[in-house]
């Protein structure tokens, strides 16, 4: 009886506003909200950040209604399969694995090095318990790793604090990511090589939106010719950043 | 918040961390217990209801309607909570954009499923992608309180079946002897009496309750798991309050207020059975005579 209730009340709640807006179309943009200098939370309680900003400029140029919505990182594919909302922008590289499953828009960012932190710099890395967040390209880096164990979290967050309390020897995430909190921590040192890995950072979409997906590389290559997408990159991820060749 | 806290860079000790609480992101926090709150609140009585319906159901005379609700507590009491959860939600908002679907969009002729994609026409989603954030928040709150009340009903209609049955079956003759109808056996004799017995189950369903609701969490809700693991967590310099990993502090201050919830439960409780159980003697019949 109840369900009939809830879906009595929900069609009838909609259908009011469907007919009030019928005529605008927003654009909802999922994120995790737990990756700066990428994507997070402010202490307003917002999503901010340079995707925030990126997201905005591109909403701007394709003259699209956006709305932010923040998701765990874990389900973030299947919510947006599902229509929870219709991009993603999450610092989420494009690899093949997932471009099995979704779409990406040319890349917005550049390739980024990955790097492990640690507590010693005499550590083994081949022999090492590291940590990685599920599902990404960090974790499936460090299972291919002859000799390492991989520990994982769910949020980048709780790799770090593992390296912290002992838990895992190292942590591997995005360069940008790291570089912050080894700078910030005396105790964390970034060690051994760059990892390279992945192919850029591009917006994550449905694979049958391929209207969205030409308006949002048209977008992202308007942002790339006029410089401001560079310029965004410099302001959130330092003077020395990758950036696009003009 | 403040005038003062417009430079949190300025500020140190008391006035730092008087500040620090009182962020947008605390009152998200704060706010989140209400949710909890309200959670438990809405699917108690809901959880009652399902149950309720699920144990007349599982004792009906009627075979199909017996099936059913036999098949309800013995698919949802076999399966995995995280699983339910985490399987369920999903294909009951599909199933909701599905029917709204076929409703609404009669010329749609393209495929629903593609690939991996589930696609319904712009006017069936559930709520619209233009609606506002809130209604967003509402509908998966709705979906998270219809989820619970199914899940812990099933639980609840097992309790309830036990304690129909418990009832001794002299009584139930008695009356029909008396010429009352089934129905009426049910609602003046059976119901009454079996409250006593289901009370100490179902108390203790609503303990397991307050403990579930971290789940809410693997519901996308955000719920105080969500907001004290993002606010414990360690900040860089890139937020305005930078500080190390201080989530033990927060989940510190969770464990208070569910042992407090636990607490304040188990004293009501304990009222509740007593007030129940006025007039019955150890074995749960009456036995107002013996007392005079």
């Amino acid at each position: 009886m109840k369900i009939y209730a809830i879906a009595a009340a929900a069609i009838g709640l909609s259908a009011g506003m469907a007919l009030a807006e019928a005529h605008t179309q927003t654009l909802r943009l999922g994120t995790e909200g737990a990756y700066p200098p990428y994507n997070f939370i402010n202490d307003a309680g917002e999503v901010d950040g340079f995707e925030r900003e990126l997201g905005d400029a591109l909403c701007a140029q394709a003259e699209l209604t956006c709305e932010w919505v923040t998701n765990e990182w874990d389900s973030i594919i299947p919510n947006l399969v599902s229509g929870n909302y219709d991009t993603i922008l999450a610092g989420m590289s494009i690899t093949d694995e997932r471009d099995e499953v979704i779409d990406f828009t040319q890349p917005y960012f550049p390739p980024d090095p990955s790097v492990f932190v640690a507590m010693s710099d005499d550590l083994d890395l081949s022999s090492a318990v590291i940590a990685a967040q599920t599902g990404t390209i960090q974790a499936s880096h460090v299972a291919e790793m002859e000799g390492a164990t991989l520990v994982e979290f769910a949020t980048p967050d709780e790799t770090v604090a593992a390296v912290r309390n002992g838990e895992a020897d190292a942590a591997l995430a995005d360069k940008a990511f790291l570089a912050p909190i080894a700078e910030q921590d005396a105790t964390l040192m970034m060690i051994g090589e760059d990892v390279m890995l992945g192919d850029g950072i591009g917006v994550g979409l449905r694979e049958s939106d391929t209207e969205l997906k030409d308006k949002l590389d048209a977008a992202i290559d308007a942002l790339k010719a006029d410089g401001s997408l560079n310029e965004m990159i410099k302001k959130w991820f330092g003077e020395d950043a990758a950036t696009f060749e003009m | 918040m403040f005038a003062a806290c417009t430079d949190p860079d300025a500020l140190d000790g008391l006035a730092w961390l008087g500040c620090y609480l009182t962020t947008g992101k605390h009152m998200a926090f704060y706010a989140s217990f209400g949710t909890v709150l309200l959670l438990l609140a809405v699917t108690a009585p809901a959880a009652l209801l399902f149950g309720y319906g699920g144990a007349l159901a599982a004792r009906s005379p009627v075979a199909p309607l017996r099936w059913l609700g036999k098949t309800y507590t013995a698919v949802v009491r076999g399966v995995p909570d995280i699983i339910f959860f985490l399987f369920f939600v999903i294909a009951l908002d599909q199933a909701f954009e599905w029917l709204r679907h076929k409703a609404l969009c009669p010329g749609w002729d393209q495929p629903i499923r593609q690939g991996n994609d589930f696609l319904v026409c712009p006017e069936a989603k559930l709520p619209l992608s233009s609606a506002p954030q809130w209604v967003h928040e509402s509908y998966g709150f709705a979906l998270a309180v219809l989820t619970f009340a199914i899940v812990f009903g099933a639980f609840a209609a097992n309790v309830i079946e036990g304690a129909m049955r418990a009832v001794p079956r002299a009584q139930l003759e008695t009356a029909e002897a008396y010429g009352m109808t089934r129905a009426q056996v049910t609602r003046r004799v059976l119901v009454p009496q079996m409250w006593t017995y289901a009370l100490p189950g179902l108390g203790n369903l609503w303990m397991i309750l307050i403990k579930a609701t971290p789940l809410l969490f693997l519901l996308g809700v955000e719920d105080i798991v969500y907001w004290a693991r993002e606010l414990g967590g360690s900040k860089t310099d890139i937020y305005a309050y930078p500080h190390p990993d201080w989530r033990l502090w927060y989940f510190l201050g969770l464990l208070v207020f569910y042992l407090a919830l636990t607490r304040l439960s188990e004293i009501f409780l304990a009222r509740l059975s007593i007030r129940v159980g006025r007039g019955l003697d150890g074995q749960g019949t009456r036995d107002l005579e013996v007392q005079g």
